[in-house]
């Protein structure tokens, strides 16, 4: 064990990072949106649409309803779409303005904030809460501790039953919670996103966007040296100078008053350049345009910038990448939009009868059978026709070819289709089986499957 | 599995896990020396790489999955033929989840066991339930339209072999159908005569038949012989569901209708077999069923 007290550990504690708080444009712009983020993921579920939720993944069923349409595992295909879109739009946030996503929506600085600000609410600013931290435990530390930890697990579960609530009716789980009424499944996931949002946007935080997440590291590829980025203007701010007057006549605008690195959540120091873990969050934009300020001079010693333009060179916003990307984002709106428009809420699949090839009925009649399966995926009763399109001879034998379904439904069909041998004769051959919606001349859904004769 | 293969397994899974906790702490630390240096010396096509600490609830992080492996391992089958402290299987699981579905059925399939099958099968939801059942344990043989296929009757057409009471239905489901039509090629006086008694036999459902004079020839051959298969199928050759006997005389047929299916049937006899699910079929399920396949014959009474 000697020799172990001359060695130091390969892996570092975590230091709690206590930002300072700060106001400011970016910062107000900042509040805007995370109180839409949250906000937003709050309410959603409570909306209602045609008396039922308007936003409802029912698993159980597996039909997710969003507003007006409803989504079967069929179309799962439309979702693929959709996180394509997601990333494209990803993309061009990168390539335009650097991770402006992490800074502005993403749930991780979301919740972060929030929970921040409870510390802030209970703990006090950076400085109370860093003495916090190092006193010993007393009353007011426990109170302050106390009611910060209530807080936060408050907030969590509201989080933990929001999420629940996406997946089944949030009214009747927010009634049944309060009566201590939950399934045991409801109760695992609920506890789960709880223990998850508390330990994420409360002890994690910055760890998730340095060790977890991957949209960091992969962000590099899509940096270029017009990309925007929060950066310190090093030939405006160095050689930096302590304090607000200025006694060597070449020092620069930074008075080095520690101020971005007391604000910055990820617990950087931006003038070192431009680093991975920066999440482009502008609290210490916001910090030096107040310091700048009050020394009277130009806001901007930390900005919004290139590269490009930090080294005097021209920078374009609009190149050739971003357009790029704006295009295939424009190309994938419209086939998202288009498959979505055009839509047909219907469904139909034949399964041939595996026991038998064909089979001759007592009267003489060649004989194939099918189960057809038909859904309405559309959140209305629809009359539905099952047609064919077969060659002449081949007969409808059996099974029905009307039916009205209600949302939501489906049914299996048996179907048996025939000829007769002596009045004609007939090949195995290609069929097609239609389903028509009566009264949506749009609404038309085909099947391929097969018909099979013996061989003579 | 083998005791050698068993504690094979056993020692090569206690190994690693043993090494990989050895292998974790071991290397948790570096001397000060190592810890004041810019990279850690490794170097890929240039890109080299920093020598930066890793983050202590990565650490923890291995070490909940090391203890998760060793509860896992202890609780579940993992270690050889070691059987875990919950004994655990996958037939058992299976077993816990059919009972699971048995209990919440139970109340149901009890409710619709007390009444009779001629009422059950005015009830659609009840149809509903023994349609799945059908298309689970029936339909593979009968088809999904339950219109048979050759030598697998049609159970809509009416037409019952062994009887088309909801009973008979009810036995034939649970205890199976044995049918045995013997070979008479050698008591009919060799091809000539099966295939006299093919069109015989063919006539009795179709009696335009006898009006062909070279039909009435070999029905008149084969008359006298057909006192063999009344036995059976009864003087008019109406069969008999005592003994599974078909109706000749309806135009079904079980393995076909042509002379030559008629002829093969008449020569090589028949064995049909309809197997008993009494075994993988509660009562009550069967009753269910009963009541769909009854309704079955019914709708085309109705057609």
């Amino acid at each position: 064990m000697s020799d172990d007290a001359r060695r130091i550990p390969l892996y570092q504690k975590r230091e709690a990072i206590h930002p300072r708080a700060v106001s400011g444009r970016f910062q107000r712009l900042r509040d805007i949106t995370v109180w839409l983020t949250l906000g937003a993921y709050l309410l959603l579920p409570w909306l209602s649409w045609d008396g039922r939720q308007a936003i409802l993944f029912d698993l159980p069923a597996r039909q997710f309803h969003v507003f007006g349409i409803t989504f079967w595992p069929q179309d799962f295909i439309l979702l693929s779409w959709l996180l394509i879109l997601l990333a494209f739009m990803l993309f061009v946030a990168t390539v335009f303005a650097g991770r402006v996503y992490c800074g502005y929506v993403c749930p991780q600085t979301t919740w972060t904030r929030f929970f921040t600000w409870i510390e802030h609410l209970t703990e006090g600013d950076r400085n109370a809460r860093q003495r916090l931290d190092k006193a010993p435990w007393s009353r007011n530390k426990l109170l302050r501790r106390g009611s910060k930890h209530l807080l936060w697990w408050a907030l969590a579960s509201l989080t933990g039953i929001t999420f629940v609530g996406y997946f089944t009716p949030i009214d009747s789980l927010v009634w049944r919670a309060f009566v201590w009424q939950l399934g045991q499944w409801e109760i695992i996931w609920i506890a789960f996103f709880t223990i998850a949002t508390y330990l994420n946007a409360g002890w994690l935080r910055e760890q998730v966007c340095i060790y977890m997440c991957p949209y960091a590291r992969f962000q590099s590829a899509m940096f270029d040296r017009d990309t925007l980025i929060v950066s310190y203007d090093e030939s405006r701010g160095e050689p930096r100078e302590r304090g607000k007057r200025r006694r060597d006549e070449q020092a620069g605008d930074c008075i080095d008053c520690e101020l971005c690195v007391q604000v910055c959540p990820t617990g950087i120091d931006i003038r070192d350049g431009l680093q991975y873990e920066c999440i482009t969050c502008a609290a210490c934009i916001d910090a030096c345009d107040n310091v700048m300020d009050q020394i009277s001079r130009p806001r901007g010693l930390i900005r919004y910038t290139t590269e490009n333009a930090l080294q005097g060179q021209p920078s374009r916003l609009l190149r050739p990448r971003l357009l790029g990307y704006l295009v295939l984002l424009g190309v994938m709106t419209l086939l998202l939009a288009g498959s979505l428009a055009t839509r047909v809420p219907l469904g139909i699949d034949v399964i041939r009868d595996r026991g038998q090839l064909y089979r001759m009925a007592s009267d003489g009649f060649i004989e194939n059978s099918y189960q057809l399966r038909i859904m309405n995926r559309s959140q209305q009763t629809r009359t539905l026709v099952i047609g064919l399109d077969a060659p002449a001879g081949l007969q409808w034998r059996y099974g029905e070819q009307h039916l009205v379904l209600e949302p939501g439904a489906s049914r299996i069909l048996p179907v048996t289709l025939g000829y007769d041998p002596y009045q004609q004769h007939l090949n195995s051959t290609a069929i097609r089986f239609t389903l028509e919606d009566e009264s949506h001349a749009r609404y038309v859904r085909a099947r391929e499957s097969r018909f099979i004769a013996p061989r003579d | 599995m083998s005791q050698f293969w068993s504690v094979y397994i056993i020692v090569l899974v206690v190994l690693n896990l043993v090494g990989c906790a050895v292998l974790l702490f071991w290397n948790s630390r570096m001397s000060a020396e190592e810890a004041q240096r810019e990279t850690t010396g490794h170097s890929f096509d240039g890109i080299e790489e920093l020598n930066k600490p890793l983050p202590r609830w990565w650490l923890w992080l291995f070490v909940g999955t090391l203890l998760f492996s060793a509860a896992y391992l202890a609780l579940y089958p993992g270690l050889g033929n070691y059987a875990g402290m919950l004994g655990w299987t996958s037939s058992g699981q299976w077993q816990k989840e059919v009972d699971f579905v048995d209990r919440q059925t139970a109340p149901l399939f009890a409710e619709y066991a007390k009444v009779p099958v001629e009422e059950l099968v005015q009830y659609d939801e009840v149809l509903e339930v023994g349609a799945r059942l059908y298309m689970q344990n029936c339909a593979m043989c009968h088809g999904a339209d339950a219109r048979g296929a050759r030598g697998y009757p049609n159970l809509t057409d009416g037409a019952w072999q062994w009887g088309g009471s909801p009973e008979a239905i009810r036995v034939s489901i649970s205890e199976g159908r044995r049918a045995n039509m013997m070979a008479f090629g050698p008591m009919l006086g060799g091809e000539d005569g099966i295939v006299d008694m093919a069109w015989y036999v063919a006539a009795l459902s179709r009696p335009e038949l006898a009006e062909r004079d070279d039909v009435a020839e070999r029905i008149e051959r084969a008359a006298p012989r057909f006192a063999m298969c009344t036995a059976c199928h009864g003087a008019e050759g109406r069969g008999n569901p005592q003994f599974g006997a078909p109706d000749l005389t309806d135009g079904n047929w079980l393995y076909g209708g042509r002379i030559e299916d008629i002829a093969q049937t008449l020569r090589d006899g028949r064995f049909g077999h309809m197997p008993g699910h009494a075994g993988l079929l509660s009562p009550e399920r069967i009753h269910v069923l009963t009541a769909y396949i009854y309704s079955l014959s019914l709708q085309d009474e109705d057609d």
